[in-house]
């Protein structure tokens, strides 16, 4: 245990994070693991992500040790694709059952590895230790090193049981033990100056073989996919690339950093999402290998391809301007990059009437402010019936979100369309963009919204569940904007931060009260922004808000 | 007479089985304004709710303890506090059913003394309905934390009747095991009521899941049976229990509240379905409706249409022991054999199912099993998609969970009705697996291959 916490310890000095950067040393050493709340929501374990970051190595065994709870309720839930092999589907698991919890399940671990090597004989064996079998003590190292000597074969601990953390925590540990114990462990059969790293992109739906033609036209040879569609042999043998491109900054910002520091492999992040970022991705990733070697012809082509797709893209898009001309839309994607689309769907015509920010940092912030105007409406966090209201006011045409608001749009008997991880459609590129846009198209057009729109024959106006609830909402606003006091009170119950629980008038009053001007001010005297530090964006724009308030009143 | 045999296999591949406390906060979610919660770490609720989520393609009401590491060494009274408090205050629920995980059992937390505890300190939830079951995942599967949750919620909520005159004869229990739809449970309550009885449904998953639109935004349940009618469920005249899974829950209401049981372990089929009609008839005292006796006719026309296309089938089925009974059972009387029978957990009804052999164990027994007895005809949940392709034969899906199909909810097994409707489902797939994969060809007639399955048609 001693060393996993070592390991979190490390994975939370992270220089490369922006976060981070800006705490201090002791805000570092606390890490970034949000205390959740209890009976609060509920994110995905620790174990979780590192599956989740590790799985779509498709020819690897992923064996997960301990009771059925943590395998049996969750495989074959991800919709990443393989170009080979399907063993990575396979759910693998110990399964402990009562008489293992009392003497340990090293022995069954053991065990499991050797049928798993005698039956489907893979690459290598990721083993994945989960709460039960941490508590008890099992040693998944120990049992890991026992079976490499033994069978001559890589066998791989994830140290990430669920309760050290969150999901982007275990992301993180998963790329540690890729860098302890995979990566740089084989040599690759040969290499080219064009060879290329992707970093924390797990190619849902097939995402990646959108943008895959483009760079093999281009002839640059992704080197290894970590982790999507990867197989073990070129992840261990990753560290000859010339160069890496870091998709999801969140998940595996360790391995990218580390690779540039052991190997000089240096990184940028990009994206494909949207069509200009798909653009300056592939110039990054052209100029930073004609930097180590690669001939300079390279960026001539690369340049002529993107020309050539950018247009064909954007003729494809503006073909739906007239279909789009005043359809509106909410977008609800957890705010990263949030922008990166945005371009792509205002170049389609349609107008973005609001989009979250919630884990969108300031940068972020300002991009989309640059996109959608200053007064864009960025949306911190929306209840599920500010959400409803915002499409049955039909301030929205249509909702882009995750599955999990995927409700509120079709109870509203709204379009509604999955831009996160379960999507059936890939996004990505240029032709992902253009496949978005058709796909809003559908949406919009569908005729089933007029069916279902439809009052029943025997209901009077007004009196279905869909105006019951609009009722209730307004009357709830029109209660509130009759009465100051309590519409005051309602602007200070905002909640702030959500982790320690800190509303927003409680904020106010300690700024005033002890003239504070930092968030680290604030943190101090009402612990908000004391957990997972999200909402430190937010307290900014409290505290900037009321300097320019005071600053007007003196003014006067 | 079934031997059944337990995997001797140290690594389970491809489960079949889902943990207990996720079917304990299932059935919670059978009752009116509950919030499920499990105790212990985040992860185990997030990964049920993404299950059921992806099941019944619903929200659903379900939270955690959050436990931590740290925690979850010192023990969770903490924590169960502040998930009761939070979730006191924000969803304002009529009863909140907690369910043990591994995490939690491991050091053995005290949750009933914590709920003792809660309510003494905090006089907001003294009168609040906690019920709590102890459900560690490294025991028994998805259909025991069923059962030992509606047994529990029997023991504590069920109120005796104070004088057995204010039993209500047209009253009628119903205790329904997991392997029920919320389609199923539509069904029974049309059946039940057209013979003038009034049944309450424990837990109602057809309330609070099927599908509708609510009028509002609940956090909690939005449907199925309230606190109250649960109390009163002493006074009803019988209690129908389905699946062998609830035999404990019946006896508990029986032994608080003196309502005797039938428990039928199966309704799906023709014999099942007379049995349930005659039972209707004798506690209720009128004929079965003639609507009835139409449906009957319905599904035995259906059996003999369908026996072409099930008879001679060679079944390999991996459900959860109830739901392998119903089907099993079906198709076995319609011609087909039970050749492979695969389980997640003992339960009396193994040893009677009509095959040799049953095994608990995993998709990965059912795929080899049923490649070695040359199987032509899958039936399990959706997990099983990938060995049924590789195997290539036909799947049919049934269980929880069915991911990759819309539906599941609404799939109808009991009554007349639900055996008609099952028997063309399956016909019909059979019919196009043999249109598309084993018509005849020149080149099979000249090899004397022929097409290549057992199926007796025409
Ligand atoms: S929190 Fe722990 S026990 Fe629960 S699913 Fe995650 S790893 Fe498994």
């Amino acid at each position: 245990m001693s060393s996993l916490s070592a390991t979190i310890q490390d994975v939370f000095n992270e220089p490369g994070c922006g976060k981070n950067a800006n705490k201090s040393e002791a805000e570092r050493k606390k890490g970034c693991t949000k205390q959740l709340q209890p009976g609060g929501a509920a994110g995905g374990c620790a174990f979780d992500g590192a599956k989740i970051a590790l799985q779509p190595l498709t020819d690897v065994a992923h064996l997960v040790h301990g009771p059925i709870a943590c395998e049996g309720n969750s495989w074959d839930n991800r919709g990443a694709k393989s170009s080979g092999s399907n063993l990575w589907r396979t759910g693998f698991t110990t399964d402990i059952n009562e008489t293992d919890v009392v003497f340990g399940g090293e022995k069954r671990l053991f065990k499991s590895i050797r049928e798993i090597i005698e039956k489907y004989d893979p690459p290598a064996i990721f083993v994945y230790q989960t709460c039960v079998p941490a508590m008890i003590g099992d040693d998944i190292d120990a049992v890991c090193k026992a079976a490499r000597e033994k069978f001559n074969k890589p066998v791989i601990p994830i140290n990430s049981p669920g309760f050290v953390g969150p999901k982007n925590l275990g992301n993180k540990l998963a790329g540690e033990a890729l860098l302890q114990h995979v990566i740089g462990t084989e040599e690759p059969e040969y290499t080219t100056p064009y060879d290329l790293n992707i970093i924390g992109e797990y190619n849902l739906s097939g995402e990646l073989w959108q943008v895959k033609p483009l760079l093999d036209e281009l002839g640059i040879r992704i080197m290894a996919c970590i982790s999507g569609d990867g197989k073990y042999k070129e992840v261990a043998s990753s560290h000859r690339a010339k160069a890496a491109m870091m998709v999801c900054s969140k998940a595996m910002i360790n391995v990218a950093r580390k690779m540039e520091e052991r190997y000089g492999i240096p990184f940028f992040e990009g994206s494909f999402y949207g069509i200009e970022d798909s653009s300056d991705s592939l110039r990054e990733i052209a100029r930073m290998l004609i930097e180590r070697g690669a001939p300079a012809e390279l960026m001539d082509r690369t340049e002529a391809l993107i020309a050539r797709e950018e247009a064909k893209a954007w003729a494809a898009i503006a073909k739906y301007k007239p279909r789009f001309e005043g359809k509106k839309v909410l977008l609800i994607t957890g705010g990263v990059k949030s922008w990166s689309v945005v371009a792509a769907l205002q170049e389609a015509g349609l107008e973005l009437v609001g989009t979250s920010v919630k884990k969108s940092t300031k940068e972020d912030k300002e991009r989309i402010k640059e996109l959608m105007g200053q007064d864009a409406h960025m949306i911190e966090d929306m209840t599920p019936r500010e959400m409803y209201k915002m499409l049955k006011d039909a301030r929205a045409d249509i909702m882009l979100s995750g599955g999990r608001s995927q409700f509120i749009a079709l109870k509203a008997s709204m379009p509604w369309l999955d831009i996160n991880q379960e999507r059936h459609h890939a996004y990505m590129g240029y032709v992902g963009m253009v496949k978005l846009v058709e796909e809003i198209d559908k949406a919009l057009y569908n005729p089933v919204w007029a069916q279902v729109r439809k009052p029943a024959p025997w209901e009077t106006a007004g009196e279905n569940w869909q105006s019951r609830a609009m009722a209730q909402a307004e009357a709830e606003a029109a209660a509130l904007a009759a009465d100051p006091v309590k519409a005051e009170e309602a602007r200070r119950a905002k909640k702030i931060c959500n982790c320690k629980s800190v509303e927003l008038g409680v904020i106010e009053d300690a700024i005033l009260a002890n003239n504070l001007s930092t968030v680290e001010g604030v943190r101090e005297k009402t612990n908000a922004s004391g957990g997972c530090g999200a909402c430190a964006v937010r307290i900014e724009e409290i505290l900037a808000q009321m300097v320019s308030a005071s600053h007007a009143i003196a003014a006067e | 007479m079934a031997n059944v045999s337990v995997s001797k296999k140290a690594c389970s591949v491809n489960p079949l089985k889902m943990s207990q406390p996720i079917g304990g906060a299932l059935a919670f979610m059978g009752l009116r304004g509950a919030m499920p919660l499990l105790h212990g770490s985040q992860g185990c609720t997030s990964f049920g709710l993404v299950l059921f989520t992806r099941h019944f393609k619903e929200a659903i009401p379900m939270q955690t303890t959050a436990m931590s590491e740290v925690a979850t060494v010192l023990g969770g009274y903490d924590n169960v506090e502040q998930a009761v408090l939070n979730i006191y205050n924000r969803t304002k629920p009529e009863i909140i059913g907690i369910c043990s995980t591994g995490v939690t059992e491991t050091k053995g937390d005290d949750v009933d003394g914590y709920i003792k505890l809660i309510r003494e300190k905090n006089a907001a939830v003294a009168h609040l309905p906690i019920v709590y079951v102890s459900t560690p995942d490294f025991k028994d599967a998805f259909q025991d934390g069923w059962e030992k949750t509606v047994t529990r919620i029997v023991e504590t909520m069920v109120e005796a009747p104070k004088s057995a005159a204010r039993r209500d004869p047209t009253k009628i229990n119903v205790l329904p095991g997991c392997h029920l739809t919320p389609g199923d449970l539509d069904e029974l309550r049309t059946i039940i009521e057209d013979f003038g009885l009034e049944p309450t449904f424990l837990p109602d998953l057809a309330g609070s899941l099927d599908g509708h639109i609510p009028d509002d935004f609940t956090p909690t349940t939005i449907g199925g049976v309230g606190v109250e009618e649960i109390s009163m469920m002493g006074q009803a005249g019988w209690t129908i229990a389905i699946g062998a899974q609830m035999r404990q829950a019946a006896e508990a209401m029986q032994k608080k509240t003196g309502v005797p049981f039938r428990l039928f372990e199966r309704l799906c089929g023709l014999e099942a379905n007379d049995a349930l009609m005659s039972f209707l008839t004798d506690i209720s005292g009128r004929p079965a409706p003639m609507k009835y006796r139409r449906q009957r006719g319905q599904l035995v026309d259906a059996m003999l249409d369908g026996h072409f296309h099930i008879g001679g089938r060679k079944l390999a089925v991996g459900a959860e022991p109830d739901l392998l009974n119903e089907i099993g059972g079906l198709l076995t009387e319609m011609g087909a054999q039970l050749l492979v029978a695969v389980t997640t957990t003992q339960s009396p009804v193994l040893e009677r199912l009509p095959t040799e052999e049953v095994l608990i164990g995993d998709l990965e027994d059912l795929e080899n099993l049923a490649k070695a007895k040359d199987c032509d005809l899958m039936v399990t949940h959706s997990h099983g998609r990938q060995a049924a392709s590789r195997l290539k034969i036909p799947f049919f899906r049934m269980g929880i969970p069915m991911f990759d199909r819309l539906g599941g909810g609404h799939q109808l097994m009991v009554g007349y009705r639900g055996g008609r409707d099952l028997i063309f489902d399956i016909s019909n797939l059979l019919m196009a697996d043999h249109e598309d994969n084993h018509e005849p060809t020149p080149d099979s007639w000249r090899d004397g291959v022929g097409p290549s399955h057992a199926a007796t048609s025409h």
